[in-house]
């Protein structure tokens, strides 16, 4: 077993070895432009691009047509959310997503708010979970779009995207889903789901990072968006720009990998972080597990630590590779958005770390860390008064603390 | 973020953690923070002729943290009460080199030790039923 391990597959992945292959060509010999239609060098490109189009499409049971390159998630959220409302302002200037959105959604929602967008952020259940009836309880004859991810980043809670979709549907209202973490690891399929637009990514499913796309349903109904970039009127007027050949050859090898192999890959997730969290809750009192208990991407965990502090264990394993919902670096302080809108309590959310793993961790690997984290939080506990005190019988939420 | 050596040698070997009896009339106790802003320190001295003769800590804390009153409790040994007064934040930022987000760590763990201070001041002042050398309000 080589240290460190990784374990932080919701942040990124590393490239797949078959990617890197598939992507290595289009960097020296067929370097082309795409949009070159004069000679071989730009068909080449073109053609590459166009089978990882139709690769991605596949994946999620769409058109090739309906799949608009940008640069990632992020982008694609921008140019959802402010390319919808740019474009159907007549229609209307209410738009509904929710609190434990990513930030690429929330702060691009908080950006529209500022310019006299009407947004409703949809509070979730304790296990983060979007309630279908709250969207439809919330839409009005002006809401032109809802925006809900798929699953989430910290918790891995999975939605009820079909129901939101159906909803959506009923209504006449266009769905956004950010479904960066869902995409290559579980099933998506955009028209059972009913989603006419999507973001992902390839960096998240073992391809490069600095791709992602943005799928623009064309029928029933027909989305149309306002670009947020001008030039070349790339990617049907959408998202001007050269496109970027090799990483969108190596996003759409990426997602025919997933789509062969995920079958058998969520089950060995799955069983892994069962013994992860079998492991880890049969080795140490008071631990707790954040999110929902089988609604869950089948590669996360994401687990509060009672009376310890997150960066302090993720300090005292750092031959692995993890995340804390602790904010202890941030200048706010604050821990985890999504923790506390979960109703998740600020102490437990200081005491959270999110486990994620992916395809090339082994069982060793995660013998290993449960192994590391039951000795590193009995030494944190040690030292800790609060563990202390609640093992003297000490109500904490009774006693006075000396907030500073 | 990378953590001084430091930093890193207190947190994995702590100095002096455990805990005195609360109500003993020579111990002084400090407890600051609060768990909701993700850390809490309880810093105790041993008090005998008006010198510390020993110290023990407890944090729930960042590594910083763990480290800030660690620290605390080394340099508390052996000082006069009055000696122990003139330890600053600063002392403790520039000794473990922490980072500016760090900060308030080493200022949680000054706010330790003279609560600590007060605590044994306080009950010092209750036994010879005179009012302490009060340096210091906890």
């Amino acid at each position: 077993m080589k240290l460190p391990i990784y374990l932080d597959s919701h942040s990124t992945t590393p490239c797949d070895p078959r990617v890197v292959e598939t992507m290595l060509p289009y960097f020296t010999e067929k370097f082309g432009n795409a949009a070159s239609r004069n000679h071989s060098f730009g068909w080449e490109a073109e053609e590459g691009v166009e089978v990882a189009r139709k690769q991605i499409a596949h994946l999620i049971h769409a058109d090739p047509k309906e799949i608009i390159f940008t640069s990632g998630a992020t982008e694609s959220d921008n140019l959802a959310l402010q390319g919808v409302v740019e474009m159907y302002r007549e229609k209307g200037n209410h738009i509904i997503t929710s609190s434990t959105e990513h930030r690429a959604v929330i702060d691009t929602a908080k950006y529209l708010e500022k310019k006299g967008v009407k947004v409703t952020f949809l509070p979730v259940d304790k296990t983060g979970m979007v309630s279908p009836d709250d969207v439809r309880n919330a839409i009005t004859d002006k809401t032109i779009l809802i925006s809900i991810m798929m699953a989430n980043n910290e918790i891995g809670t999975i939605n009820p995207v079909a129901a939101i979709g159906k909803v959506a549907k009923e209504k006449s209202v266009l769905f956004h889903c950010d479904a960066t973490q869902g995409v290559g690891k579980i099933p998506v399929n955009v028209q059972e789901m009913g989603i006419d637009l999507m973001s992902f990514t390839a960096h998240k499913i073992y391809g490069p990072k600095g791709v992602g796309a943005l799928y623009v349903r064309r029928k029933a109904p027909r989305v149309r968006l306002e670009a947020m970039m001008y030039g070349g009127g790339h990617e049907r007027g959408m998202r001007s720009g050269t496109l970027a050949v090799p990483l969108i050859v190596g996003f759409g090898k990426a997602c025919e990998l997933c789509e062969q192999e995920m079958a058998t890959e969520s089950i060995r997730m799955a069983k892994m972080r069962d013994r992860l969290q079998e492991g880890i809750m049969k080795g140490m009192d008071e631990v707790y597990l954040n999110g929902h208990p089988t609604e869950r991407l089948p590669h996360n965990l994401n687990i509060s630590f009672a009376y310890v502090e997150g960066e302090a264990l993720l300090m005292g394993v750092k031959e692995i590779a993890l995340s804390s919902g602790s904010a202890c670096t941030s200048a706010t302080l604050e821990p985890s958005y999504v923790l506390r809108a979960l109703g998740v309590g600020s102490d437990l959310a200081h005491s959270s770390i999110r486990f994620g793993l992916g395809r090339f961790n082994t069982d060793e690997e995660v013998e290993y860390t449960i192994d590391r984290m039951i000795k590193a939080v009995n030494h944190l506990r040690e030292m800790s008064p609060l563990y202390e005190m609640a093992k003297e019988g000490v109500d904490l939420k009774s006693v006075q603390w000396a907030a500073h | 973020m990378a953590y001084s050596e430091k930093v890193i040698d207190h947190y994995n070997n702590p100095r002096n953690v455990g805990s005195f009896q609360k109500d003993a009339g020579d111990v002084g106790t400090g407890v600051v923070g609060a768990p909701e802003c993700g850390d809490v320190m309880k810093l105790q001295i041993k008090v005998e002729n008006d010198t510390i003769v020993d110290a023990k800590f407890k944090t729930f804390g960042c590594g910083s943290a763990i480290a800030s009153s660690s620290l605390a409790t080394e340099w508390l040994k052996g000082k006069s009460l009055e000696d122990a007064q003139k330890i600053k934040n600063t002392d403790i930022v520039h000794e473990l080199n922490l980072p500016p987000v760090k900060i308030h760590c080493s200022v949680l763990a000054e706010d330790a030790i003279k609560a600590a201070l007060g605590d044994y001041q306080k009950k010092a002042g209750e036994k010879k039923v005179k009012p302490a050398a009060a340096t210091t309000s906890s």
